[in-house]
């Protein structure tokens, strides 16, 4: 065999503490090494050039490149052999920048370790076999997990690519956050005018089936070829025959149930249809505060609604859906503002959320769009924001900055003065985070036309007096504490991965952050794709980000999804286990072992042994560790391969 | 010679999570000790526990292996296995003469740098407590092993 072993500088990302030229000239030494080299950039245009052209002058069969991790620049070199003739697999790389330079300073040591690294992927490679993808059919509907503004985008999307989608949503409504917005920054354009009709070609597109009410019970099977279980909870009322006339909450006369959709600011009915918008528009009964499912009473609704549709017996139901891709879009959720405890806040009543002020400045709001103080419905005259409320706080385990907060309260104090013309508002901000298009303008109006008055400092306590709120802090400008007498304190509770995400993303098998957002490929380059073929990500459910940014990725991961289903076959990965029936016992334990159930028995002459089913093998190798005879081998990381490597770093 | 004090660790790491966990650090200039060496594999699930043994016999002072968070396997349940068989393994350590102080695994998800960077150092310096391994010669290890084996 011949190999030839590149060594990059990656600028100085690695030449900086690795002496490449030392590497290259240790590589030659290696077994089977016919050329090495170092390189300035592997990956660059006359980088990969250089390589092809090598393997061509040199006649290399198999090649090496000592550069950065695989998990960034492994498919660009395989494409690159594979442009010069080679199989695809005959390429291994050692990771020389992530582990060696950018941990260490010592170049001794860094130079000894690369070469050391350099020859395990030489002696991997050696033992290195061509290998050939196997095709397989996809299926072409897509699954988008929550309905707010990023799913909704993604479905509207992908069905506008001609996909089917089945988008489901936890709450009985799609919208999410956004249908709870009243204006949106920068434009204080009404938020129900931008995302109301968006709802509405959802509702109506032949292409997308929502299912509402619904979680994500458990997914089975790997791209393009998804077996979804969905839970959808008993809504108590048939939705095939509920016409969402209303006439049920008219006469529901358990009015004190929890209002979620208005985050609690005041109360419903016990059977609800959260906002007018809502789609689907259908009814839904809260169990916890209906008094027939609660006493055995009442049943009014049953009596008066025209289509029969309450049903007091409904179960909830277990349903599947084939699906050949995934995006999950389940956005965020608010922190828990109790949990300063100084604020007062969850027992101050008029201590608030900013979600819970924007339903106050709603005109489809508990108060009809008039700001009124949740104790006693006074106008407030004075407001008091607090910033950064569970966002960039340590003690609270939430250092990480909620992007919005600082734009919202900008549009708040406005709205704010729209509303009502004599009032002040004050705003106790860290900084101001208005990076984006028009935003920091934007932030400057509300200081300069609408006379906000910001405060720069933390709030150490907020307390009642009389019937207003003390609010005191300190101004780190001015190095002078500051009480502020208020009539409404809205604190602006940072986001959170919504309830749940963790659990979801177990199951989709994707990763999340110590936070529970979910973490994307590539921070940069594969900002909406996960570790996990066909499962991709839109909105805050990555990470906190305001409504353009949620869109951005909606439109890019119904992107991405359109592009998978543009081939009518996918290819496997090659790199899957494959059974030497010589060996193989029978015995049945990789069967029992393989997560995707892709080991089948066979009869071979009146002999059980296995054999595995090439398109469904995820080639995790648990298998391989498994087989008592070492009858089954996971290709690329046989067992022979890795003693190898591990005796190229022990023996050698 | 600078670094001449450095002794044999091998890593078998899950290319899911801890592989990027560890890249994560790098990224992050997370500044480690250089003894370890990495091994990447698919999934913790792949590592057969004589791997590490065949690895602590052939010359190594110490050998780290690293998976997904249980519940967070990108093969929904590979590194329950590895769990299983790893805690197996390293109780076994002792009747092959040797201290189980020298054989970790863990768990370090793709976004945890920093804690790729406390596992390496953490480990690291309990090798260099321990010291190079004591050494048969290779004649007395097989004969160590296959008679610990019962073979
Ligand atoms: C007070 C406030 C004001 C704001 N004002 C603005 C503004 O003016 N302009 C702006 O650009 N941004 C604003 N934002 C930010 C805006 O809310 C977000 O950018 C946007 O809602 C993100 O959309 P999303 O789809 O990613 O998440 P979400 O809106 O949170 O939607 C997620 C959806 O997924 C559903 N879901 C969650 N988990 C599951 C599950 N397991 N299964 C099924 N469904 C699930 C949820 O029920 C929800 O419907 C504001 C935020 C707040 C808190
Ligand atoms: S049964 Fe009575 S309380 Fe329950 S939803 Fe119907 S009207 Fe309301």
């Amino acid at each position: 065999m011949k190999i030839g072993v590149f060594i990059c500088h990656c600028g100085s990302n690695i030449a900086g503490t690795v002496d490449t030229a030392q590497v290259a000239r240790t590589a030659l030494e290696f077994p089977d090494v016919a050329f090495a080299t170092d390189t300035m950039y592997a990956c660059s245009e006359p980088g990969q050039e250089a390589i092809v052209q090598a393997i061509k002058d040199h006649g290399l069969d198999g090649v090496v490149v000592s550069s950065c991790t695989p998990l960034m620049h492994e498919p660009t070199f395989r494409r690159t052999v594979e442009r010069a003739g080679l199989n695809r697999f005959m390429f291994e790389m050692a990771n020389i920048r992530e582990h060696v330079s950018w941990i260490g300073k010592d170049t001794e040591a860094n130079t000894r370790k690369a070469a050391e690294l350099t020859r395990m992927a030489v002696e991997k490679l050696r033992r290195n076999m061509p290998l050939f993808a196997k095709q397989f059919e996809v299926n072409k509907r897509v699954l988008v997990v929550g309905g707010g503004v990023a799913g909704i985008q993604a479905a509207l999307d992908c069905a506008d690519g001609g996909r089917e989608v089945v988008l489901v949503e936890r709450e009985s409504t799609i919208g999410g956050k956004m249908a709870k917005l009243d204006k949106t920054f920068p434009t204080v354009d009404c938020s129900s005018c931008v995302l109301g009709p968006k709802m509405v070609d959802v509702a109506q597109h032949p292409k997308i089936t929502v299912h509402a009410l619904s979680e994500i019970e458990d997914v089975k099977g790997f791209v393009g070829n998804f077996e979804i279980a969905i839970r959808r909870k008993a809504a108590y009322v048939d939705w095939a025959k509920c016409t969402g006339c209303g006439l049920c909450m008219e006469k529901c006369p358990s009015r004190k149930s929890l209002d979620r959709f208005n985050e609690g600011v005041g109360t419903t009915t016990a059977i609800n249809i959260p906002f007018p918008q809502a789609i689907p528009k259908k009814a839904v009964i809260d169990p916890a505060f209906c008094l027939k499912l609660t006493k055995d009473k009442c049943g009014v609704c049953a009596k008066i609604c025209p289509t029969q549709a309450i049903d007091f017996k409904q179960q909830e139901a277990l349903f599947t859906e084939q699906v050949g891709a995934v995006i999950a879009a389940t956005g965020y959720d608010l922190f828990d503002i109790s949990k300063y405890g100084e604020y007062g806040a969850g027992k101050l009543p008029d201590v608030i959320t900013g979600l819970q002020y924007e339903r106050l400045l709603s005109a489809s709001g508990p108060t009809g769009g008039h700001v009124q103080r949740p104790s006693d419905g006074r106008e407030p005259k004075t407001v008091v924001f607090v910033q950064c409320v569970g966002s960039r706080d340590k003690s609270v385990d939430r250092p990480y900055c909620s992007g919005f907060c600082c734009m919202y309260t900008a549009k708040q104090v406005i709205l704010t003065r729209d509303h009502i013309p004599d009032s002040t508002s004050y705003v106790f901000y860290m900084d101001i985070r208005a990076p984006g298009k028009m935003y920091d303008e934007f932030t400057r109006r509300a200081m300069e036309e609408y006379g906000a008055r910001y405060v720069r400092g933390r709030v150490a306590m907020i307390y009642p007096k009389g019937d207003k709120y003390v609010v005191r802090g300190a101004d780190t400008l001015m190095g002078t504490q500051v009480e502020v007498e208020a009539d409404l304190v809205v604190l602006a509770a940072g986001a959170e991965a919504s309830q749940g995400a963790g659990k979801l993303a177990e199951k989709l098998r994707i990763s999340y952050d110590k936070y529970g957002f979910f973490l994307e490929s590539h921070p940069k380059l594969r900002p909406v794709e996960t570790n996990t073929a066909g499962v991709y990500l839109a909105g805050s459910c990555q990470g906190p980000k305001d409504i353009p940014a949620s869109v951005a990725q909606g439109s890019a991961a119904a992107a991405k999804v359109l592009a998978l289903f543009s081939k009518d076959k996918l290819e496997n990965d090659p790199m899957i286990a494959a059974v030497d029936i010589r060996r193989c016992v029978g015995c049945g334990k990789c069967i029992q072992v393989c997560p995707f159930k892709a080991i089948k028995e066979v009869d071979f002459r009146g002999e059980p042994k296995a054999e595995v089913i090439e398109t469904v093998c995820q080639g995790c190798g648990l298998c391989t560790a498994t087989c008592p005879q070492g009858a089954i081998q996971l290709a690329h990381f046989t067992d022979n391969q890795i003693l190898a490597e591990v005796n190229a770093l022990c023996l050698a | 010679m600078s670094g001449v004090n450095e002794l044999r660790i091998v890593g078998f790491l899950c290319n899911w999570c801890s592989y990027g966990g560890a890249d994560a650090a790098g990224v992050g200039r997370l500044a480690q000790p250089t003894d370890l060496r990495i091994i990447r594999m698919p999934c913790s699930g792949r590592i057969n526990p004589l791997f590490v043994a065949r690895t602590l016999l052939s010359g190594a002072d110490g050998v780290l292996v690293s998976g997904c968070h249980p519940r967070d396997c990108h093969y929904a349940e590979g590194n329950f296995y590895a769990r299983r068989r790893l805690e197996v393994f390293k109780r076994l350590l002792p009747t092959l003469g040797i201290d189980p102080g020298r054989f970790e695994y863990t768990w370090v998800s793709a976004s945890e740098g920093q804690r790729w960077q406390t596992v390496v150092t953490t480990f690291t310096e309990q090798i260099h407590r321990l010291g190079p391994m004591p050494r048969f010669s290779p004649g007395e290890a097989c004969v160590a092993v296959l008679a610990e084996s019962g073979g």
